[in-house]
């Protein structure tokens, strides 16, 4: 009963997203505009195609479909690239069968917040290319123009976490950091090769310290978090002349800020304390944009209202608490809590180490409201490292879940995925296998690790 | 109804803020007892005058003393946080609250972790909630190649931390420590073996006695003798020297094997290099720190006999002298006859102390997985209980429930290395330990989210 009633909310927030964000929709076609805010058109596009796979149909496993429902003793069949069905008794004929029984199935494991590719390894300085620090606001930037796609982390979030599409970010030196690009986790020579295509851009703000911090340090302007609400207002002053104005004039940072005033881009805003991210909520009215997701949003508990009000999603840690000022009221407990208040819950990584962890950073934090007394279903847990982030970065028409006709992003673990006994043994995205733990050579290895030591090593 | 109970318990005993140990009986509990054995079922743990007196089956309880109904709870020692900086700032970010490293101090092997530990940190608090009950901890190196000298101590709510004083003395020997000495590993080694000799030439004037330089056994608190120069008398050295006084006198107890040095090192090749140490150093207790690539040199790490502190999940080449790194790296050292334990996880990301357990049961994940190499449970919980307190030398005393072990331990909800466990019950000396903190009294607020009467500020 509550699963079904929360599962009806995040409808309601799935549709709210959709009519505002709009760019989920694959059908949706702006080759034209120049804010080309969908990866599938415009510069850059993506080349990424499928590879091939084979029918399949995973047996006998416990099943979270990632929209909250779970099935026990079930089928999941997907070929040509997509979910054909999920249920208990479907016919196998035409399948290559695999035998579930004792394992576990999910969609794809997503991280709506990581820094592969732009802050690769070796993270040497050479390879520091998440933050154009010197200005603070560089809405021209875009975080693919940076990302490496050789960066060893993306094998370990696919292997380890069961990671299959991922949302690379600028980094939080600037108020206005940049676009950011959504990812499909396959190992390609070019950056295009891995866009996830029809995704929308989102656009990666930052509050608080960090701005201040890098810029007030220069002696220059924001040094104050009054200075970062001043420079980021003027900003969105100037995109809207700019979007009410003659476009055809070519202004890359003003295109950006456009299309996040026509909803076609999503924006990201790392922010940590409750009352700024009230202030946020409060300039994206004032300014005529939406707010997607508070990014690292540690005080999100102690505004759960407000945020399910404004249909804003956290995108939080389980537990990182107390490591700078603005983290200092962190609390365990911050997931469940937004769960009781009907918000939206996404957990994230920001780091290459915890991206290959998210399932086991979800059970923290559902273990920590289980203690307080808020009961969250396993099912539920799941959609907020697949479904929620999905919706989030504006790709849930297309996977997040195994719904029929979506991509067949779907991960077989060998136990309980909110164990941490549990890892994925096979890894499928859009239904071709790209990790196999019983198959040592079903593996990525970067072109930096080949003739290294330790190359193609279970890692 | 058993939860009840225990909470019931804890909280009539942290309004009563005993400072005094408990005897007491754990019944019917899941009872690992830290050595690297597999947990056993229906056990039992008596405790009396802070010390464990029996643990395991068969056990008896003895009359008079408070017992604990253990079923469906399990008990391990508490969480040993190996080579951390609990105790040693408020907020990492925050500069002046931080004394995790001394970056423009003048001195550097000198440096004593003991003078600025902090026991109401929430760093410490958070840990000792969750079941960390002693840790090791350094000031990491930074304006010189040496940290200074660590401390053990205990997490209990006393103003006491300190174990034992001057418990050891680290040096970075890989990459950082290469830039921080001027840019070269060269430079690195050279200015740790001029240290070493210099130290060696200044214990050989020293006044105090070889001896006394052995600490006791049994003794807990300050067993390094104080060499009496760091009191300011007897300044006169020859020339050509590097080190300040304070640092030669502070690198004696080194030289001469009385006080392990915990060398980082990541790089097989650097990890080679410290162990040829030896050679010239013959007495030097060598620990490693890090050692990502342990496994590509694990045979000669085994037959050195140094143990490692070692970061347990890095598989990632973070910089080129982890390369090979691999979360099979403890295993395979493991499996070549090397001590491991698992080490230096501090401030309050990812790597936070408390995720010590989790990190531990993702090393018995491995074990599923073909190719790749875990460990068992049992030797799992004894990378964070008794390998690292035998490290920091109180094997047998601490991180274990040996019989006349110190009475540290916990009394969980569940598995302690599954991530969705924790911790009901913390006892330190056989104190049992309050577990309120920052976090728990934010949770407590916000409970819900209802002003109608009163600000949220009147909430407390």
């Amino acid at each position: 009963m509550l699963v079904r009633s929360l599962a009806t909310f995040g409808c309601a927030i799935a549709l709210g997203a959709c009519s505002t964000m709009g760019g989920g929709d694959a059908s949706r076609s702006a080759a034209s505009s120049p804010s080309s805010a969908s990866a599938a058109d415009g510069p850059y596009a993506s080349t990424y195609e499928r590879f091939p796979g084979r029918p399949t149909a995973l047996v006998g496993a416990t099943v979270y479909d990632g929209a909250g429902q779970r099935f026990d003793n079930a089928t999941v069949l997907f070929r040509d690239g997509e979910v054909v069905e999920v249920g208990q008794g479907l016919a196998t004929d035409g399948y290559d069968v695999i035998d579930g029984t004792g394992k576990f199935v999910t969609p794809g494991v997503i991280d709506i917040h990581s820094h592969l590719g732009d802050y690769p390894t070796p993270s040497v300085q050479a390879h520091s290319d998440g933050n154009e620090a010197t200005s603070p606001t560089t809405p021209e930037v875009w975080a693919e123009h940076s990302v490496w796609p050789q960066d060893p982390g993306f094998s370990r979030a696919l292997a380890n976490g069961g990671v299959t599409a991922l949302q690379i970010l600028p980094g939080s030196a600037n108020l206005t950091g940049g676009r950011s690009v959504t990812l499909k986790n396959v190992a390609s020579r070019t950056v295009q090769g891995m866009k996830f295509p029809g995704a929308p851009y989102g656009m990666k703000m930052a509050c608080g310290e960090n701005p201040k911090r890098v810029y007030g340090g220069r002696g220059r302007m924001p040094s104050t978090r009054m200075g970062n609400f001043a420079v980021n207002r003027q900003m969105w002053l100037d995109a809207k002349a700019y979007a009410a104005g003659n476009r055809s004039r070519r202004d890359l940072a003003k295109e950006t800020l456009a299309g996040v005033l026509d909803g076609d881009i999503l924006i990201h805003n790392h922010c940590y304390r409750a009352d700024e991210m009230a202030l946020v909520m409060d300039m994206a009215k004032e300014m005529g944009y939406k707010v997607t997701a508070f990014h690292h949003a540690v005080e999100a508990y102690k505004i759960g209202d407000l945020l399910r009000e404004n249909d804003v999603c956290s995108a939080v840690w389980a537990d990182w608490y107390g490591f700078k000022m603005e983290s200092y009221d962190g609390i365990p407990e911050n997931a469940s809590l937004l769960w009781k208040a009907g918000a939206c819950v996404v957990i994230h990584s920001d780091d290459e180490n915890g991206i290959q962890r998210l399932n086991q950073e979800a059970a923290k934090a559902q273990a920590a409201g289980r203690r307080m007394g808020l009961d969250i279903p396993d099912a539920e847990v799941i959609g907020w490292i697949t479904l929620n982030p999905a919706r989030a970065m504006g790709i849930d028409a297309m996977t997040g879940s195994l719904e029929p006709g979506k991509m067949a992003d779907v991960v077989l673990w060998n136990g309980d995925p909110l164990s941490v006994y549990s890892r994925p043994e096979k890894v499928w995205i859009d239904g071709a296998l790209l990790y196999d733990a019983l198959d040592r050579k079903r593996r990525p290895v970067s072109d930096f690790e080949l003739g290294q030591p330790g190359e193609g090593d279970v890692k | 109804m058993m939860r009840r109970a225990l909470l019931g318990t804890a909280a009539a005993l942290a309004l009563a803020a005993p400072a005094f140990a408990q005897d007491f009986t754990i019944t019917n509990a899941t009872v690992a007892t830290g050595d690297g054995s597999e947990p056993v079922e229906n056990a039992t743990v008596v405790v009396r005058d802070g010390r464990v007196v029996a643990a395991g089956t068969g056990v008896s309880a003895p009359a008079g003393a408070e017992v604990i109904d253990g079923t469906g709870k399990w008990v391990t020692p508490g969480i040993f946080s190996a080579v951390t900086d609990l105790g040693l700032s408020d907020v990492d970010g925050v500069s002046e609250s931080n004394d995790e490293a001394a970056g423009n101090s003048p001195f550097s092997a000198a440096l004593d972790a003991s003078r600025a530990l902090n026991p109401n940190s929430q760093d410490v608090l958070v840990a000792r909630a969750d079941g960390i009950t002693r840790a090791s901890v350094y000031s990491r190196p930074s304006a010189s190649i040496f940290g200074g000298q660590g401390a053990v101590i205990d997490l209990g709510a006393d103003p006491e931390m300190v174990t034992r004083t001057r418990a050891f003395q680290v040096v970075d020997l890989g990459e950082t420590g290469a830039r921080i000495s001027g840019g070269s590993r060269t430079s690195a080694h050279a200015l740790l073996r001029n240290a070493l000799r210099e130290a060696q030439q200044y214990g050989d004037r020293a006044a105090i006695g070889a001896a006394t330089a052995r600490p006791s056994e049994t003794r807990f608190g300050d067993d390094v003798p104080l060499d009496p120069r760091l009191d300011g008398r007897d300044g006169e050295r020859a020339g050509d020297v590097l080190l300040t006084r304070f640092d030669a006198a502070a690198l004696v107890p080194v030289v001469r094997g009385e006080q392990p040095l915990y060398v980082v090192a990541e790089r097989a090749a650097d990890i080679r290099e410290v162990l040829k140490l030896k050679r010239d150093f013959p007495r030097l207790d060598l620990i490693l720190l890090g050692a990502s690539e342990g496994w590509l040199a694990a045979d000669a790490i085994a037959a050195a006999g140094v143990p490692v502190i070692a970061d347990p999940l890095d598989d990632l080449p973070t910089g080129f002298d982890q390369l090979a790194a691999t979360q099979s790296n403890i295993g395979r050292m493991r499996d070549a006859g090397v001590t491991v334990a698992i080490g230096r996880m501090s401030g309050g990301t990812g790597e936070q102390p408390r995720n010590a357990r989790q990190y531990a049961g993702n090393l018995v994940a491995l074990t599923r997985l073909p190719g790749a190499t875990g460990l068992t449970w049992g030797e799992a919980l004894a990378t964070i209980t008794s390998i690292p307190a035998q490290i920091a030398g109180f094997g047998g005393r601490l991180g274990t429930l040996a019989s006349g072990a110190t009475a540290d331990l916990v009394i969980w909800d569940g598995d302690p290395l599954e991530v969705g466990s924790a911790a009901e019950a913390v006892f330190i000396d056989g104190i049992r330990q309050p577990t309120d903190n920052h976090q728990t009294r934010l949770r407590e607020r916000y409970r819900d989210l209802d002003e109608s009467d009163l600000p949220k500020a009147y909430d407390w």
